[in-house]
């Protein structure tokens, strides 16, 4: 017998619960050339802006042990472009669409919301709580629980599609940031996003990073993510989906075991374009070895 | 057409102390094109994380090369690599050199000729070659550039019988006025500035560019480079710009 391998998450189904990482799937059609991507369970597409983003200065990555820095600057083709050039090709396939998304400041926030929300095609909103913008006060709103409280409010108020707030590791406490999302009427939270980092050159004495920081991902985070995938769980009832350096079945299957209802592959495409294929094969081959019939009796099965 | 593919090691020698030539089997039916480059990974590993893209050599049926400089952790573990141990290849990606309509000229810098090499090759008898070394001891495929280009000039740090004193470029400047063909370059950052100030933008000139590189298919946005317009991928944009179009 075949496991069943769908999850929900609020109302909307996924056929298995691996999802690609913003930012690292592009916006599915720079890997369709080595995936089929009807057999995901959903792709979530480079964060997107209103207008469309330049981008940080190079150089943007550096390669770190078992990791990478990141420092893009959220650059994107902006809403419009991403609605006539991107998500025609994206519509074709039977997965579930999540666009991550994020603003200069509050209002943006809402207003790329709202044209989201009545985007058909797009199945639920993820939203990015780093925004990186270093002018606005709402640069922070992922680092302060009474910023965060006020946004996810705000963008709430807007949106009927399933909302997915992204939220930043750096935080003392990262439950309570979750319980705040779930008070506030996110359906679900995903974490972790990307570990603020640097590498210095010590000859020349500069950063390996244009921007001096970025994020760092790939398995050198993974125990960290999910360590406060495990923390979130426990805290919250809304579904928990598990990102940070999850590269095969096994990663993958701590995070549920966990307690995320789903996870994201991210940095793992970017080594082997087809992970998220053979993550989902590897999960499927585990539960039919471990003669469990759903996938649900293994999330949240941690034992102490 | 198939990207990713199992592959094992041919052959891989060293040429010089820190030039080695990596030969991998691919599928028959593999296309690829001069200036286009693959990302090589040795399997299961997570540190290095990332694969590491090299131009594309030489590419035969069955067969494909890649020239390599032993820099870091990455190209490190590739040169322990022996006959029949196995390696990851993705490609081939980017765009390439547009073909040549007549003759055209080269100018390699370094370990530039591995992307290079491919489009002389391709095009024989029909390139006038303009190759910078520091030494003579870095002068590689003398004999095949000898006989595969039209006319073969090489520069190094000191004269020597068959090599011009000084950097490449300067080389180039002098023989470039009775040589009125399209450009096609490959080398360090300061070779092309160099390039810039020499080249008039109304003559055709394609450069291949390098920078860190992540996914290889334009997904991640990590590998750009400044151009006139705004960033541009490497991986898919490039890595072969007009050097007109780059800000250096």
């Amino acid at each position: 017998m075949m496991p069943v391998l769908e999850v929900k998450i609020g109302n909307l189904s996924f056929k298995n619960p691996v999802l690609t990482a913003s930012g690292t799937f592009g916006y599915g059609l720079e890997y369709s050339q080595f995936v089929d991507l009807n057999i995901l369970g959903g792709i979530v597409v480079k964060g997107l802006s209103l207008k469309p983003k330049q981008g940080n200065p190079p150089p943007r990555i550096y390669e770190t042990p078992c990791g990478m820095i990141n420092s893009i600057g959220l650059q994107n083709i902006g809403l419009e472009a991403f609605k006539k050039e991107k998500l025609p090709f994206l519509k074709k396939f039977n997965t579930n669409i999540i666009v991550n998304f994020f603003g200069e400041n509050l209002d943006e926030y809402i207003e790329v919301a709202k044209l989201l929300d009545e985007t058909e095609g797009v199945h639920a909103l993820e939203m990015n709580v780093s925004c990186p913008n270093k002018t606005s006060e709402w640069r922070k709103m992922g680092l302060e629980p009474e910023l965060l409280r006020e946004a996810i409010k705000r963008v709430r108020l807007h949106i009927k599609k399933p909302l997915i707030v992204k939220l930043a590791p750096q935080v003392t406490e990262i439950a309570l940031m979750a319980r705040i999302c779930e008070e506030e009427g996110a359906d679900a939270v995903s974490l972790i996003n990307t570990i603020p980092a640097m590498v210095i050159d010590i000859k020349t004495r500069k950063s390996m990073i244009g921007t001096l920081t970025g994020g760092l991902s790939g398995p050198a985070i993974r125990p960290v993510a999910l360590r406060a995938v495990w923390e979130v769980a426990q805290a919250v009832k809304i579904p928990v989906i598990g990102v940070g350096g999850i590269v095969s079945a096994e990663d993958a299957l701590q995070f549920l075991i966990a307690g995320a209802k789903a996870i994201q592959v991210g940095t793992a495409n970017f080594i082997n374009p087809i992970a998220t294929v053979e993550i989902i094969e590897g999960i499927k081959q585990f539960l039919i070895e471990e003669n469990i019939k759903d996938i649900n009796e293994i999330i949240g099965s941690f034992k102490e | 057409m198939n990207k990713l593919f199992k592959s094992k090691v041919i052959s891989n020698e060293a040429l010089t102390e820190e030039i080695y030539l990596i030969s991998l089997e691919i599928s028959d039916d593999v296309k690829t094109k001069p200036g286009q480059f693959c990302i090589l990974r040795v399997n299961q590993r997570l540190d290095p994380l990332l694969g590491r893209p090299f131009s594309i050599f030489e590419h035969e049926k069955g067969e494909i090369k890649f020239l390599y400089r032993l820099k870091g952790k990455g190209t490190n573990i590739l040169t322990k690599l022996k006959k029949g141990d196995s390696i990851t290849l993705t490609g081939p990606f980017g765009r390439w050199y547009p073909f040549p309509e007549g003759d055209f000229i080269v100018i390699a810098g370094g370990i530039g000729l591995a992307s290079v090499y491919y489009l002389i090759k391709k095009f024989p008898q029909r390139a006038y070659l303009f190759y910078g070394v520091r030494n003579e001891k870095e002068i590689l495929f003398y004999e095949e550039l000898k006989r595969l280009s039209k006319q073969l000039y090489i520069s190094t740090e000191k004269e020597t019988s068959y090599a011009y004193k000084g950097v490449i470029t300067e080389l180039f400047r002098e023989k470039s006025i009775q040589l009125p063909f399209p450009i096609y370059a490959c080398g360090p950052m300061m070779m092309l500035k160099e390039l810039k100030k020499i080249v008039n933008e109304n003559r055709p000139c394609y450069v291949a560019t390098e920078e860190r590189m992540a996914c290889g298919v334009g997904a991640c946005l990590g590998c750009v480079i400044k151009t006139r317009e705004d960033f541009k991928r490497v991986c898919t944009e490039g890595p072969v710009f007009e050097l007109k179009e780059l800000v250096l």
